[in-house]
């Protein structure tokens, strides 16, 4: 199988880690993995908040770079929600009919990467290694918009030496909703509180889920309050292991 | 005892503040954070099992769904026949363009009758034209007869809920207001006691009132009949005591043929009281004749205020769908936090963000800064028993909500931060050099922020982030950069 990734730029610039994981966990499971170095952003954040006319030409340069690619895969539920859910009102938006035909037959090839994993590939033990007690916030996006289920959670409990708890309410947002947690700070801080005193019930020293974004925010709260919990990408609990590093690698 | 004007809201003349300014005082309010958290708690829960045993559910949603939809289609041939069918049946039909026509008609009724008082089931189209207050200025008391809408009417508050609109006070609070407004002595806070003060109240305006005014939650376009929902029995009181009813709906409430109650009657009360089957559901055509319990005199208003400029916005017409229900109140991790006053409007949660700036129109910054108030984590879209893709009309408005500010705006809008900002991102990500040379450019000048290893505060309007989250520093590599090094050029 040969797939394009799809790092998403926040990633890109903020999480590196999370995309060499993903790259190192796929080469282990004997997918070729392609980075398309042209890509740039989805526009989700410009749809979402409004500037819909600016997200437009991001949707189109999507489009153009990925469309060749058999498959898509992104370490982030969120940004794939956007390609599979919202391009097709972008498109409306944007009045394009031939936009909207070929966004209709890229969206279906985009995955997120646990579905990837579990839905496409079929494969749920990747051979990872992770001694640690871990608790898993199932983000809005990959749950109510992608519907990835219990795939992630299926990842890990194949995890060796993983100590997976659940989450209380965890089904409930972490307030951070993109450019919500600026605009509406407060309620956004209220939503905070909640899912960190829910995480602090765990007692779980690591914190996981399918999207920095919300990991940043919850993240951001622990650290704040010197909680002693981490927040770690889903790619890096599965690409961890004894041999994690796998090909030659510098830096 | 007087009708108190609530604040103003949406639905009022003057500015009302935005969500964002509201939302922080309800915030710092403890007891309504817990009332409001038990509250939504326990009926989420209640919903959740009410709605498991149905193993068709998903098909009536979607049956709930395409009948709406006719509707909005052909709207206008569904009210031409209600008003044909109500007029056959001896009821008179009016058309109300705004609240202030649909208040006129209503008063000028009660006054022909020489009403003093009327007595109201719980309706919100009467809260959104501001009946109360009108009827109050033309010398008529109107006295709400359901429950909750009592409480706040004595309280002289507004409703924060569309189904439980006194969801935001608790029994102690409620045992205070009855003792201090109803003058009764020696009340327990048990619901039998608070229930059984207010029953002995209401009786007496329920048997002296000669005008009744109802809201409708359905009205059958084929044969006239009228329908009220609800729990108390007090809407039963209102619609067949009095000898003259009065019924204000908005447009968007008729529905085709008595059979659609077959999907709208089990969607209906599992969604919002997570009951089987509705407690005291009403419904009356026309007028009853001379044995018949019911009115001598029926007059249906109908109101447009804005409906059929939702209805002209293909994507924002869903909202007209709504069945009042209020599954995505409770469901939605905003409102749970902020309360339904936030949100300054007869019609608050996540249907009141896409419903209130629909009505009222794009353009005020008290109702745009509605579709702004959700993380759009989609659970309102879960539970809403017609499909409305509530997420989606939110995005859409956004969008209407910043093209008015960039094409019609003025100068202050135009040149707001925001505005720039997000014009400058887009031209950045549409080239892939101009996107690596930002990615530079920001690990270079977030120097001055970082402070052993995070952020800890951000400047002008980001600073609410780092009240009470650190910021990660953009780390010394990005993500191409490896790829480059490792994997060689993509």
């Amino acid at each position: 199988v040969r797939v394009a990734l799809f790092i998403t730029c926040f990633n890109d610039t903020l999480f590196p880690e999370t995309g060499i994981s993903t790259v190192r966990l796929l080469e282990r499971l004997g997918v070729e993995v392609d980075f398309p170095a042209e890509q740039t952003c989805c526009g989700q954040m410009h749809f979402n908040t409004g500037y819909q006319r600016e997200a437009v030409p991001l949707v189109r340069r999507f489009v153009e770079i990925f469309s060749p690619y058999e498959a898509v895969v992104a370490p982030s539920g969120s940004c794939v929600s956007m390609v599979r859910e919202l391009y097709p009102l972008a498109a409306e938006l944007a009045g394009d009919g031939s936009l909207a035909t070929r966004i209709e037959e890229l969206g279906p090839r985009v995955y997120e990467l646990s579905e990837f994993l579990v839905k496409k590939l079929g494969i749920e033990n990747v051979g990872a290694y992770y001694p640690h007690r871990v608790t898993y916030h199932p983000t809005c996006h990959s749950l109510r918009m992608l519907e990835v289920g219990d795939a992630p959670l299926r990842l890990l409990r194949a995890v060796r030496g993983i100590d997976l708890v659940e989450l209380p309410e965890n089904e409930e947002c972490c307030g951070f909703g993109g450019t919500f947690a600026v605009k509406n700070a407060d309620t956004s801080a209220a939503m905070l509180s909640d899912k960190i005193r829910h995480v602090m019930d765990t007692e779980a020293e690591v914190c996981t889920a399918g999207d920095n974004s919300c990991l940043m925010h919850i993240g951001g709260g622990l650290s704040r309050g010197r909680a002693g919990v981490r927040t770690v990408h889903l790619a890096e609990i599965l690409a961890s292991g004894d041999d994690a590093r796998g090909m030659e690698e510098r830096g | 005892m007087t009708t108190t004007a609530g604040p103003p809201d949406a639905f009022s003349t003057g500015k009302t503040p935005t969500f964002e300014q509201s939302a922080k005082r309800s915030l710092a309010d403890t007891q309504l954070r817990r009332n409001l958290g038990k509250a939504t708690r326990t009926i989420r829960a209640k919903r959740a099992i009410a709605v498991e045993e149905m193993p068709d559910w998903e098909e009536l949603r979607e049956a709930g769904r395409a009948l709406k939809e006719r509707v909005m289609r052909h709207l206008d041939e569904y009210l031409l026949t209600l008003e044909e069918s109500v007029t056959r049946a001896g009821g008179t039909v009016h058309w109300a363009r705004d609240a202030g026509e649909a208040n006129r008609i209503i008063a000028g009724i009660a006054r022909g009758h020489g009403a003093s008082e009327v007595v109201k089931v719980k309706s919100i189209a009467t809260d959104e034209t501001k009946l109360n207050e009108h009827l109050q200025r033309e010398g008529i008391e109107a006295f709400e007869t359901d429950l909750a809408e009592l409480i706040i009417q004595l309280a002289g508050e507004t409703s924060s809920h569309i189904l439980v609109p006194a969801i935001h006070k608790n029994r102690a609070e409620i045992r205070e207001l009855f003792m201090r407004r109803l003058g009764a002595e020696d009340l327990s806070d048990e619901p039998e006691a608070l229930t059984n003060a207010a029953r002995l109240y209401l009786r007496e305006k329920f048997l002296n009132a000669e005008v009744g005014v109802s809201g409708a939650n359905f009205a059958v376009a084929e044969t006239g009949t009228v329908c009220v929902v609800e729990s108390e029995g007090n809407g039963r009181m209102c619609t067949t005591l009095p000898d003259v009813l009065v019924t204000l709906m908005g447009i968007e409430k008729v529905i085709p043929s008595w059979r659609d109650f077959e999907v709208f009657m089990q969607l209906l009360p599992r969604s919002s009281t997570a009951e089987r089957m509705n407690p005291y559901t009403s419904f009356w055509t026309g007028v009853s004749g001379e044995a018949g319990d019911g009115p001598r005199e029926f007059h249906l208003v109908l109101l447009d205020n804005g409906r059929t400029d939702v209805l002209a916005d293909e994507i924002g017409r869903q909202a007209l769908n709504c069945i009042r229900c209020s599954a995505c109140l409770n469901v939605c991790p905003v409102y749970e936090r902020t309360g339904g006053h936030a949100y300054n409007s007869v019609y608050p949660g996540p249907i009141g963000a896409i419903l209130t700036p629909q009505l009222v129109g794009i353009g005020d910054s008290g109702s745009d800064s509605l579709p702004y108030a959700s993380s759009l984590c989609g659970a309102c879209y879960k539970v809403c028993p017609v499909k409305i893709n509530i997420p989606e009309v939110l995005v859409h408005l956004r969008g209407r909500v910043v093209r008015r500010k960039q094409d019609r705006g003025n100068l202050r809008e135009r040149l707001d931060p925001e505005n720039l900002a997000m014009r400058a991102a887009a031209r950045v990500f549409s080239d892939r050099e101009r996107f690596e040379k930002a990615q530079r450019l920001a690990r270079i000048g977030q120097w001055p922020l970082v402070r052993g290893g995070a952020i800890h505060n951000l400047p002008g309007r980001l600073a609410g982030w780092t009240e009470v989250r650190e910021l990660k520093p953009l780390p010394d590599r990005t993500f191409r950069e490896w790829w480059k090094l490792n994997r060689g050029e993509g």
